[in-house]
């Protein structure tokens, strides 16, 4: 367990320290500060259009640091390292999507004040918001790990990895924003669940993409 | 130490349309080295990789008793961290600590760059530090993947008495190399003879 735990570490500590983890957080405060700019200072409708706009900067803040999850760690080639002490490629994913979610998620959750603030989302849909985006945010870490191992060597990764990752994640987006709504309990548990299958499906996907990349 | 064997029965590798080596065997056993030799694309590094398990062999068996420590052409150290905290990562991950860190940096040559962050090495700096990190690791098995390359006499000089002490402890070395290494009594596999 200690093991996993450095792996984690190690992981958070060059995120934070390359400024990666500053990327999405930044990114998901600029959207919110832009989308009033473009609706206009309209109170009510921002209220009622913020919060799924706030989900779309999430899903899209997630996307930005895929293509530095994995693919330095092949190159320098840590991830063979890992291999040669017996260490399973699905843990590897584990630890990442542990680390990439610990990098990123709280971080998005805190910026969610204040981007509620700037669309003028009321306590209860910020409530719903907040709850949702703890739900989904490891789904979206474990789709970004996925999506990155699967693009894994492949020129142009980036751009390929929006068009992978962006179709899964279309059911996070529509039960995270639908969970805004006055009754979004149904929506909510429909996100979990979607969450659940997505956080269990990817370690094994991601942990077979690393090993066909080996060869 | 923990017994030590590395053991190859009819393995064969295939590359893409390319046939690199078929019926390798050989055994190696306590204190006992093998030095891998051939042209460039004979399939050295690709030997290598499937005895480390990063491979699987087209064909055969490999059976491997002890740990693996593998030196390849990437040294695995990240770039930001100081020398010595770079290896203390994998020494954690190999279940040994500071004092094995410290007695490695010190066999290779190079416990004065402890504090130095790994991207301002050199070639051969960084080449030194990846071998310290399979000193450090105490694995029964060493493989390593040109070791000489970028060495200067003197860290040669420091491999050869390294890879000695290992072996005089019971474990096995094996070596793909262009250049002499100081492996006495190695078993010589020759690849590069397959058409």
């Amino acid at each position: 367990m200690n093991l996993w735990g450095a792996i984690v570490l190690r992981d958070l500590r060059i995120a934070y320290q390359g400024g990666g983890a500053m990327l999405p957080l930044v990114f998901f405060l600029l959207v919110a500060t832009l989308f009033p700019f473009a609706v206009g200072p309209d109170g009510p409708l921002l209220a009622r259009v913020g919060g799924g706009a706030l989900w779309m900067a999430a899903l899209l803040a997630a996307l930005l640091p895929v293509d530095r999850l994995i693919a330095p760690d092949a190159e320098s080639g840590v991830l063979d390292q890992y291999a040669v002490r017996g260490l399973s490629d699905e843990g590897i994913a584990t630890a990442k999507i542990a680390a990439h979610w610990l990098g990123f998620g709280p971080p998005l959750m805190i910026a969610a004040f204040p981007a509620a603030a700037l669309l003028k989302l009321d306590g209860d849909v910020l409530t719903r918001l907040e709850l949702g985006l703890a739900i989904g945010t490891p789904a979206l870490a474990a789709l970004g790990v996925m999506t990155s191992a699967l693009t894994l060597g492949l020129r142009g990764a980036g751009a390929l990895a929006g068009l992978v990752m962006l179709p899964l994640a279309v059911p996070l987006l529509i039960f995270g924003a639908g969970a805004l709504g006055q009754d979004g309990m149904g929506a909510l548990k429909l996100l979990a669940a979607t969450a659940l299958a997505l956080i269990a499906m990817a370690p094994f996907a991601a942990g077979a993409a690393m090993q066909a990349g080996r060869d | 130490m923990i017994p030590a064997r590395l053991k190859f029965e009819h393995v064969a590798c295939l590359r893409g349309e390319r046939l690199l080596f078929e019926d390798m065997n050989f055994a190696l056993g306590k204190g006992e080295a093998a030095l891998l030799t051939g042209p460039n694309g004979a399939g050295k590094s690709s030997l290598m990789r499937i005895a480390c398990g990063l491979l699987a062999a087209s064909a055969g068996k490999i059976e491997r008793d002890g740990g693996v420590a593998f030196a390849g052409e990437a040294a695995a150290l990240d770039a930001r961290l100081p020398l010595a905290g770079a290896l203390l990562f994998w020494a954690k991950l190999d279940g040994v600590g500071r004092s094995e860190v410290v007695g490695a940096l010190d066999a290779m040559g190079i416990a004065n760059l402890a504090e130095v962050p790994v991207r301002m090495l050199s070639t051969g700096q960084r080449k030194r530090a990846a071998l310290a990190r399979v000193i450090a690791g105490r694995a029964a098995i060493w493989l390593l993947d040109e070791p000489g390359n970028g060495l200067d006499t003197a860290a040669l000089d420091r491999l050869g008495t390294a890879m000695t002490a290992h072996r005089a402890r019971g474990g096995i070395v094996m070596a793909a190399t262009h250049q002499p290494l100081a492996l006495p009594g190695a078993v010589e596999i020759p690849l590069g003879t397959v058409r």
